[in-house]
């Protein structure tokens, strides 16, 4: 769709391509409990992005060599089916799979109690089924409810969304588009009750006062984000209750 | 990796001398180590730099290749950076094929090069659409005493500056070079900064033993104007956004220090930058 035809991405009265204020995140929906055969799983779609996360452990670790003797070794597989995006991707875990799953890990594991679990490992499995932007945030977010799934201790619930700047201003929750014709990308993984920020990364080109708008305007994002975490878990678990086991 | 009660014995350490603001090897919290920079040690490529930043070095070098374009933008050239860990840099590396720290080193140096446009990969186009300059930038990490990042981004950036391109001339659908050098479309000089979270203290340019005991790090590229082009925090850690803010300040006046540090290295040598 590279028409080299010029389309504005914001309208004169702040409203982007999609309806949403600058300010405004997708809708989002999150849901536990989705898989049968993982210990804890969450499926998301947001916006038009659509990511399964399973979850596997505390379990044996494999191979043994690995684990480490005072806690439990986390490990996190960011991968993209090769028919989630534009043109077909190759299933093979490309450099950037290799590094998002890194600081997915690095996202997550401050907020997992990994030290009640010695020598075992927790291993978080993120298929990405449809990608369109901030898949990164998407999957952290929905790792986090996979994790409480599966019942792990946690800190607190991890948060993330990212802000990008698009046509000068600055944009919360970009989608694909946006991040394709902007000028920048900014994702922010928090946890709001700890004041931490667990991820943080940034590509394209911002100014300082930009840098400090968009640190400010993440963490309201992340807050959103949270709260419909919070309401998942609830919702699953009400009718966890009243069902007694479904899916 | 298992052995980490020397680790924790140290961070104590660590952590009691910083808040008297100093550190195990002499330094302030924002002193960066001696940084050396050396141009034009392989002649073979088209640029090159052997960088330290106290024990650490690392030694890149640029290659151009005639290639095809990326679909999506026929008519700019192509930059790749790529690192390697050699094993005798430390007894941790393994050969083998870079596992993910060496790919987020090589993905991180490359963001900061990429997004501040240092290289105009617009005037790297031979034939629109068919033939493109492609510019390699391979990193390679000969002894880790700490702060790879920093080293490797300050290796590939010195090698860039002190490069010159092949001459090409186009005859139709054929790409001819003239065997002259040419000097290459360099707009920027980013400098990345990167600072590690011991405690709830930031330590700049962190050392191998300051790295074993970190909470997280976290790394900043500026561009020549001031503005961010890059941010990555690493580590299984987390920062308060107090501390980000306060990273990003240091970082700043920082790579200020260093950028005129790279361009008086440099100027040393620019005689012989651009030569035929």
């Amino acid at each position: 769709m590279s028409e080299s035809k010029i389309e504005r991405l914001i309208s004169e009265d702040g409203i982007r391509c999609d309806g949403r204020r600058l300010d405004e995140i997708r809708p989002i929906k999150f849901q536990l409990g989705v898989l049968k055969n993982t210990d804890g799983s969450a499926y998301v779609e947001w916006g038009r992005t659509k990511i399964l996360v399973g979850v596997m452990g505390p379990r044996e670790s494999h191979p043994k060599h690995l684990a480490l003797s005072d806690k439990a070794r986390v490990e996190a597989y960011y991968r993209m089916a090769s028919f989630s995006v534009e043109e077909w991707k190759s299933p093979a875990p490309s450099r950037r799979e290799v590094e998002l799953s890194k600081v997915i890990r690095e996202a997550l594991e401050p907020a997992i109690f990994v030290e009640f679990f010695p020598r075992t490992s927790i291993d978080i499995f993120i298929e990405v089924l449809q990608a369109d932007g901030s898949t990164r945030c998407a999957s952290i977010s929905a790792a986090s409810l996979a994790l409480v799934d599966a019942g792990i201790p946690m800190r607190d619930l991890v948060a993330s969304i990212a802000v990008g700047k698009v046509e000068g201003k600055l944009v919360l929750d970009v989608q694909d588009k946006e991040d394709k014709a902007g000028e920048s990308d900014m994702p922010m993984a928090y946890m709001p009750s700890k004041n931490a920020v667990t991820l943080l990364q940034m590509d394209g080109q911002i100014t300082h006062d930009e840098f400090l708008q968009s640190i400010e305007l993440l963490k309201k994002g992340c807050i959103e984000v949270y709260k419909k975490q919070k309401e998942a878990i609830e919702s699953h678990f009400k009718s966890a209750v009243s069902n007694g086991e479904e899916a | 990796m298992s052995q980490r009660i020397v680790p924790t014995v140290k961070r104590k350490q660590i952590i009691e001398l910083s808040e008297s603001g100093r550190r195990m090897d002499g330094r302030t919290l924002t002193d960066y180590r001696e940084i050396t920079i050396q141009t034009g040690l392989v002649e073979k490529a088209e640029g090159s730099a052997m960088v330290s930043i106290g024990g650490t070095k690392v030694v890149a070098g640029i290659k151009f290749e005639v290639g095809d374009p990326f679909p999506d933008i026929p008519n700019e050239g192509v930059m790749q950076v790529g690192a390697e860990f050699v094993p005798f840099a430390s007894p941790e590396f393994e050969p083998g094929k870079p596992d993910e720290v060496a790919v987020e080193l090589a993905r991180v140096v490359d963001r900061g090069l990429r997004e501040s446009k240092v290289l105009d990969t617009t005037k790297l186009c031979l034939i629109p659409g068919k033939k493109v300059w492609i510019v390699h930038v391979d990193v390679y990490i000969l002894d880790h005493c700490g702060n790879l990042i920093d080293t490797a981004a300050l290796a590939a950036l010195s090698a860039m500056l002190s490069a010159s391109m092949p001459e090409a001339c186009v005859d139709g659908d054929t790409v001819r070079l003239t065997g002259r050098r040419i000097p290459m479309p360099i707009t920027d000089i980013p400098i990345n900064v990167t600072l590690a979270k011991i405690g709830n203290k930031l330590f700049v340019d962190p050392s191998f033993e300051e790295e074993e005991v970190l909470d997280c790090r976290f790394s900043v590229a500026f561009k020549e104007n001031g503005m961010l082009c890059a941010i990555q925090k690493g580590e299984s850690g987390y920062i308060t956004p107090e501390e980000v803010l306060r990273a990003v300040e240091i970082a700043k006046d920082k790579s200020q220090e260093i950028r005129k540090k790279v361009v008086e290295s440099l100027k040393l040598k620019s005689d012989k930058v651009g030569e035929s």
